[in-house]
């Protein structure tokens, strides 16, 4: 947003506030989605004023269902021609995208709905932890992160911590990401406000609440972006506009997991 | 019967479907207060899955969004988006799925993409979500939304997620896993699907609700069940237990 990118083609299952944020902001010339809501709140409203009036700009929209989305996903990753899923079939969102087609099961006969792969030029992936090669340690929900680093053709990792690839390597079953898919890392904590990290900070249930009046307006909308995304110069400043005491709330109890022994002789 | 609101009579009602053992896709909100309900009553060991990939949730304050991380301290697994759809939904893992939507109509069918045109959107809502996915695969489709005219429809504006999509007949011939609408929970009524037709009917009012009540908030006149029931009001001790759940009434409200 703050390098006035224009004309990107977004794409994530859950477009989220920062997806809201982008659009508002007029870097999204297209959105590929499942679920464009304020999870537990109501509506994106900028996604919604750019769909029902075009503004700031048109966009145009590829849509699917939460598996139709992530199997694009799976079948970019593993490299697949397309991938059969039992959906779509009696749904109103075949006949209004192109990418659902149908094939016949070489076995039974049976009409099954299929995807195509899909392979982003970047993904930008927040881990808990990785090393300073992009080795990434992820736990808690996680989504399409996997997925979507596998299929696309450059990743970017941002980490609450960087850490030594002993911790790494203690914790095999933990790496989701290994460093030979990885092509940059930054160290960046709090990367994920008002979002959450397992483990870390949890979700400022509040903002997603305040996101849905900022956004009633898109001139209310543009005078917040002047100032907490273009009137600051990156994520530390950001987080030093917001009082201690809101963050300290934010900081979860420890709870931590068993250790386990990956032990061989 | 204790008094009640509206929302907290159609958790109640909507939590006694659920069965002990039973796996249960749950979106947040009313239908999360449900399970939770089932598991503290009848149904202690309901697993509850969210479409996130949190299986078997343990939840120890309300969540908020279907990501929540509370819905991960302490849950039976977590697995990535795909596999939950994959390894849980389309390996016929789930009893139970929890729908919403804008609109439904008389098939079951839940339109939550748009009302108005797909082009020229009058009202662009969020999508399916995995609510296509959901209704293609659970066993029971159980859908919870007041009873008001602009909800229940002849005829939903988008098709996101089937019900019995034109017919039982039809929907036959798609070859769905899933089993279909099974219930509408309402604050006036249940409804379940016909057998053969797979048209939506009353089939139990609840206390103090008249037949035409229901039709007076319902575009179409709606078909009864040949044997009309009356559901129980709901126990002192269902509504205790379910206002521990949400004492802030974030939901109940």
């Amino acid at each position: 947003m703050r390098q006035k990118r224009k004309n990107l083609t977004l794409c994530r299952a859950t477009p989220d506030i920062i997806y809201d944020q982008m659009i508002a902001a007029g870097c999204c010339k297209k959105l590929m989605f499942s679920y464009a809501g304020n999870p537990g709140v109501g509506s994106l409203r900028c996604f919604r004023r750019a769909l029902e009036k075009g503004v700031p700009n048109k966009i145009e929209i590829d849509e699917y269902s939460h598996f139709g989305l992530s199997g694009r996903l799976f079948a970019g990753a593993t490299n697949m021609h397309f991938l059969p899923m039992r959906t779509n079939i009696g749904s109103d969102l075949p006949p209004q995208n192109p990418n659902l087609k149908t094939v016949k099961d070489p076995y039974t006969g049976d009409e099954v709905s299929v995807v195509p792969p899909l392979k982003p030029d970047v993904a930008v992936v927040h881990v808990q932890r990785c090393d300073s090669n992009g080795n990434s340690h992820i736990w808690g929900i996680i989504g399409e992160q996997k997925d979507a680093a596998f299929a696309a053709r450059k990743v970017i990792i941002s980490a609450e911590e960087i850490v030594e690839e002993s911790v790494i390597r203690s914790d095999p079953n933990r790496t989701l990401i290994p460093d030979f898919v990885v092509h940059a890392v930054v160290h960046e904590p709090w990367a994920c406000h008002p979002s959450y990290v397992q483990g870390y900070y949890d979700r400022d249930n509040e903002f997603y609440m305040q996101w849905d009046e900022i956004t009633k307006e898109h001139d209310s909308t543009m005078k917040y972006l002047d100032e907490w995304v273009f009137g600051v110069e990156n994520r530390q400043q950001y987080m030093k506009k917001i009082q201690q005491e809101k963050i300290n709330k934010l900081l979860p109890k420890p709870c931590m997991s068993a250790p386990v022994s990956y032990g061989s002789v | 019967m204790s008094e009640c609101t509206p929302s907290e009579l159609m958790v109640a009602v909507a939590a006694r479907e659920l069965k002990d053992h039973d796996t249960v896709l749950v979106g947040v909100g009313i239908p999360n207060l449900a399970a939770n309900l089932a598991k503290k009553l009848q149904a202690p060991n309901l697993v509850m899955v969210y479409e996130s990939g949190a299986v078997g949730s343990n939840p120890t304050r309300m969540p908020l969004s279907i990501g929540d991380p509370c819905l991960v301290t302490g849950a039976k697994s977590v697995c990535s988006m795909y596999e939950q759809f994959a390894y849980y939904l389309q390996g016929g893992r789930i009893d139970v799925g929890f729908l919403g939507g804008a609109q439904i109509d008389k098939y079951g069918n839940i339109n939550s993409t748009v009302i108005g045109s797909y082009k020229t959107p009058k009202v662009r809502l969020p999508g399916s979500g995995g609510a296509c996915d959901i209704a293609s695969n659970v066993k029971k489709i159980i859908v919870i939304t007041p009873h008001e005219k602009r909800r229940f429809v002849e005829k939903v504006d988008f098709l996101t997620s089937p019900g019995f999509v034109d017919g039982k007949e039809k929907w036959k011939l798609l070859k769905l896993q899933g089993g279909g609408p099974y219930a509408v929970i309402t604050n006036l009524c249940t409804m379940k699907f016909d057998d053969v037709t797979g048209e939506m009917m009353v089939a139990s009012l609840h206390p103090g609700v008249t037949i035409e009540k229901v039709w007076e908030n319902t575009p179409w006149k709606v078909n009864v069940a040949a044997k009309l029931e009356q559901t129980p009001p709901p126990t002192e001790r269902e509504i205790s237990a379910l206002r521990a759940l949400d004492p802030s009434k974030t939901y109940l409200g």
